[in-house]
């Protein structure tokens, strides 16, 4: 069958690789099938290589097969999102190929794996098919281990050649990977890589060669979402945390676990959500800025407790890596849907910081604010990442870690005298002071979730609680005035604002070009301050007709959703309106393209 | 049984944390230990149990800045309120948790948890069984009144069968805790018995809990005269019942013998049923750190992370 298809293919092959810019490939299987390792090498050959790099993937939630995806876009300009559509789709089965067929762009290029994927007649002339026995090549490569090992390192020799990579840097990085294995492993790789490499691609196909992306001062790094929050609280002096086991949360744990020792900390797996919230509030009481993390039903479980963290002022960090919900719902699936709960969770009015990164070095950077935000206000901050951050590999410049890295260890210095919920401070703002300080006026303090006098004991008298409600929301009121003015992407004013939160900033920027590019000028905004709102929203919502919240959560009972509901309460708007989707996946950009035009007609936008 | 290891008893060096400046002081009495008045009901077993504190705060001179007092829901957990020193009044049932984060965090502490059989043992069950099994550096002080006090009389998970209360008007049906074979299941190191109405007794038990390089719990029968008056009579000699200590010869380190002591009907013995070594959690997280650290000596943080980073590009 491959000889048939390599004649047919040999007639549309132009000789000599082909100058690209940007490409997107997908490559599909199963989840024991190490194609998220391609992806990694891929990425991380990209941020060595000056190139922007994005990756997007799905894993099922069993614990081993299922099918799995990786897709990888790679570019020699900048990178918003991971491509709508792939230039090239290497499929190991057959499920795999009639799947994500859909995926390609017209006229792209199909690899599969013809031990496991016959082909259907109706695509190949829509898709350049190509057919090449990669378990069978694989195996006879290796020695014939059997279990198919190794075939997605022979994809990715396949795919160095395809595309000119540099060989001895992902050489290089296969045997990094595998540094302190059996030398045979590390062999085994490197032979079924040389394989895929060597295998004749001649007059099968044609050849790529990224252009130079414009030099970079310094260095990239490339790492996923969820390393980024992890290595951003180690740069943030972080020294104890606690966690509970969670996908897709649990990376953050694991790193942590084993890099905190390191630097003299502690990260300690507890029996459950609400014992790490609670271990991390009592670390924080101790003087250490302490974190625990969670995804969707963690955060519930931990309300209570954070509550706690509002009403005795405690500094915590709280990361919720947003999965589908609710309930066990959509537990390896995107969805922004806690914010709400991250928002408003807790009974009572309990005022905390919310913040939520765009992208895997928005991540590191935002992990550090949460922290100082935390220290500085005397406050429980949550950080909203999601799924598709979590797991998306970036290449972004190497921050200056001399220059970031922080010591918050505790301050054990005696005090005259110390009034923990200081009713006279500026702006309601307190500091926490640990166990260990010599208070020299012998009266010390009680840390309490009851509602309490300036020192922390319990008080009925009703003018006091109101005082107290206050203080704890006036620092929040204080942050909202000190936070950098939100700017808009595209025209300073006009028709249309989309406003989005989180992981899509990508796509949505990209949709506005897009939009450009078919004469629709349209703006947008992204909000990375979720509580308190920054400042400046209502003289920008001002300058346009209609301010569209694009979510992935559900539009509600009133067709909109999540932070929609927020800045509807805030600022009265019935212009502000929901462009929502809730199928587990990323926005695409020509899907938020459609989803607005779709919006914009008039019938529609009655509500 | 393993050996205790000397090792710092805790992760986190204690050069990490900046020093108080060392004055000397002269050290607190119990007068001056204590805070606000206390806001029990008149004959409430919980006074005894924090004057015992405070004596033994005075008794051993400890620093007054650090102690520390932790507490979750209910009446016995009002008890930081009444200390002057640092303390935190925790939510419902997560006193324990909490308390592991301080102990965990700073070595140069001394923790206290005080509770009641509810706060305890049923919202906070599954705490105490962890913080057992990991043998966190902590000492708990299970004020048990065999009933709900806070909310006013219902039950709890030690109240005994045919105990008449609000939520059993025709008296409790379930089997109730045993908290001495719970703790000892759980992997506690260090478990004793002793009651409010012997303050000598109790002071040694504290004590020696303190003292005990582990996870040490103490079961403190401490009466409540409003919902349930009496109920421990039978252990008071002072109103006809027996004081029983531990015999002598009970060898604290078998389970089993700790075990079949235990299982005595009320009022059983008192005294420390079982006490073992085996190393805190504190102390192995400090050798784990320690192995870690050797490879990294000399380098500054930033220095241990930019090596992450390279191997990221």
């Amino acid at each position: 069958m491959s000889n048939m298809l390599s004649q047919e293919v040999a007639t549309r092959s132009p000789a000599g690789p082909r100058q690209v810019s940007d490409v997107v490939i997908r490559i599909a299987g199963n989840s024991q099938d190490g194609i998220q390792a391609i992806g990694g090498f891929l990425a991380r050959l990209a941020g060595r290589s000056e190139q922007e790099v994005m990756t997007f993937m799905t894993i099922p939630s069993t614990i081993s097969g299922g099918p799995s995806i990786f897709q990888v876009r790679m570019s020699s300009g900048e990178v918003l999102s991971a491509g709508d559509e792939a230039d090239l789709l290497v499929a190991f089965y057959q499920h795999s190929y009639e799947s994500h067929i859909h995926s390609l762009k017209q006229g792209g290029i199909v690899l599969c794996d013809t031990d496991h994927v016959v082909f259907k007649p109706e695509w190949e002339p829509k898709y350049h098919h190509i057919g090449i026995p990669i378990s069978s090549l694989t195996v006879e490569a290796i020695g014939g281990t059997g279990r198919e090992k190794g075939k997605n390192l022979f994809v990715l020799g396949l795919l160095a050649k395809m595309y000119d990579l540099n060989l001895e840097k992902l050489e290089g990085l296969i045997r990094e990977r595998f540094a302190g294995r059996d030398a045979a492993i590390v062999e085994n790789a490197i032979a079924a890589f040389e394989a895929g490499h060597q295998y004749s691609l001649e007059k099968v196909i044609e050849t790529y060669r990224f252009l130079d992306s414009a030099s970079r001062q310094k260095r990239q790094v490339v790492m996923n979402g969820n390393e980024a929050v992890a290595y951003g609280l180690i740069a943030a002096g972080v020294r104890f945390g606690t966690a509970y086991p969670i996908t897709p949360w649990s990376d953050i744990m694991e790193l942590l676990r084993r890099e905190l020792p390191k630097y003299g900390g502690t990260y300690v797996q507890c029996e459950d959500e609400i014992a790490s919230i609670c271990m991390a509030l009592g670390s924080s009481y101790s003087g250490r800025v302490a974190v625990t993390g969670t995804s969707g039903p963690g955060l519930s479980l931990k309300m209570e407790a954070l509550g706690w963290g509002v009403m005795a002022e405690m500094p915590l960090v709280v990361i919720d890596v947003q999965r589908g919900g609710p309930s066990t719902g959509l537990p390896t699936q995107v969805e922004q849907s806690d914010l709400n709960l991250a928002v408003f969770g807790s009974h009572g009015d309990a005022p905390r910081i919310v913040l939520a990164p765009c992208s895997v070095k928005d991540a590191f950077d935002t992990a550090i604010e949460a922290v100082n935000l935390a220290r500085e206000y005397s406050c429980p901050v949550i950080l909203l990442t999601d799924q598709s951050i979590a797991t998306r590999i970036e290449a972004f410049e190497e921050p200056d870690l001399e220059k970031l890295c922080q010591d918050i260890s505790p301050d054990l210095s005696p005090v005259a005298s110390h009034k923990p919920y200081d009713l006279a401070a500026p702006d309601g703002i307190t500091r926490h002071v640990p166990p260990g300080v010599w208070i020299q006026d012998g009266k010390y303090p009680v840390a309490t979730g009851l509602e309490h006098d300036e020192y922390g004991h319990p008080s009925g008298v009703p003018k006091l609680h109101a005082d107290m409600s206050a203080k704890r929301r006036r620092k929040l009121q204080a942050l909202a005035r000190r936070l950098p003015s939100p700017v808009v992407y595209g025209p300073e004013k006009g028709k249309v604002l989309l406003v989005g939160w989180g992981s899509s900033r990508g796509p949505i920027q990209e949709a506005v070009d897009l939009a450009r590019t078919q004469g629709e000028f349209w703006s947008a905004l992204h909000i990375r301050y979720i509580n308190p709102l920054a400042e400046g929203l209502e003289e920008i919502f001002d300058r346009f007709e209609r301010i569209l919240v694009v979510e992935l959560n559900d539009q509600g009972l009133y067709r909109y959703g999540q932070l929609a509901g927020l800045l509807r309460a805030r600022f009265g708007r019935p212009n502000i309106q929901g462009v929502n989707k809730t199928d587990g996946l990323t926005f695409k950009v020509r899907e938020i393209v459609e989803m607005v035009r779709r919006q914009l007609i008039p019938s529609s936008s009655s509500h | 049984m393993s050996t205790v290891v000397n090792e710092p008893s805790s992760a986190i060096p204690a050069s990490s944390v900046a020093g108080p400046v060392q004055i000397q002081r002269r050290p607190l009495n119990k007068k001056e230990l204590a805070s606000e008045h206390p806001t029990w009901c008149p004959g409430c077993g919980d006074f005894s149990v924090l004057a015992i504190y405070l004596k033994l705060v005075e008794k051993r001179q400890l620093d007054q800045e650090r102690l520390v007092s932790v507490s979750g829901i209910g009446c016995s957990s009002r008890f930081p309120y009444f200390v002057q020193a640092h303390g935190a009044h925790f939510i419902h049932g997560r006193s324990i948790p909490f308390a592991c984060g301080i102990s965990l965090s700073r070595p140069d502490l001394h923790v206290f948890v005080f509770g009641g059989d509810g706060d305890i043992f049923s919202i906070g069950g599954n705490h105490i069984t962890h913080a057992a099994r990991k043998n966190i550096k902590l000492t708990v002080v299970i004020m048990d009144n065999f009933v709900y006090g806070l909310t006013k009389k219902q039950t709890s998970p030690t109240s005994p069968i045919g105990y008449k209360s609000k939520t059993d008007t025709l008296g409790a049906i379930d089997q109730p805790i045993n908290p001495v074979k719970q703790v000892i299941a759980a992997g506690a190191t260090f478990v004793a018995r002793t009651s409010h109405t012997n303050p000598n007794h109790l002071l040694q038990m504290m004590e020696a809990a303190m003292d005990h390089d582990g996870f040490s719990v103490i079961e403190c029968l401490s009466e409540c005269v409003e919902f349930y008056p009496g109920a421990f009579d039978a252990a008071n000699p002072r109103k006809g019942g027996a004081f029983n200590l531990v015999p002598p010869d009970h060898d604290v380190t078998d389970e089993l013998a700790a075990y079949r002591l235990a299982s005595a009907p009320f009022p059983g013995h008192f005294g420390i049923f079982y006490q073992v070594k085996r190393p805190t959690k504190n102390a192995l997280e400090a050798q784990l750190n320690a192995r870690a650290r050797e490879k990294y000596a000399g380098l500054q943080d930033w220095q241990i992370l930019q090596q992450s980073f390279n191997r990221m590009k």
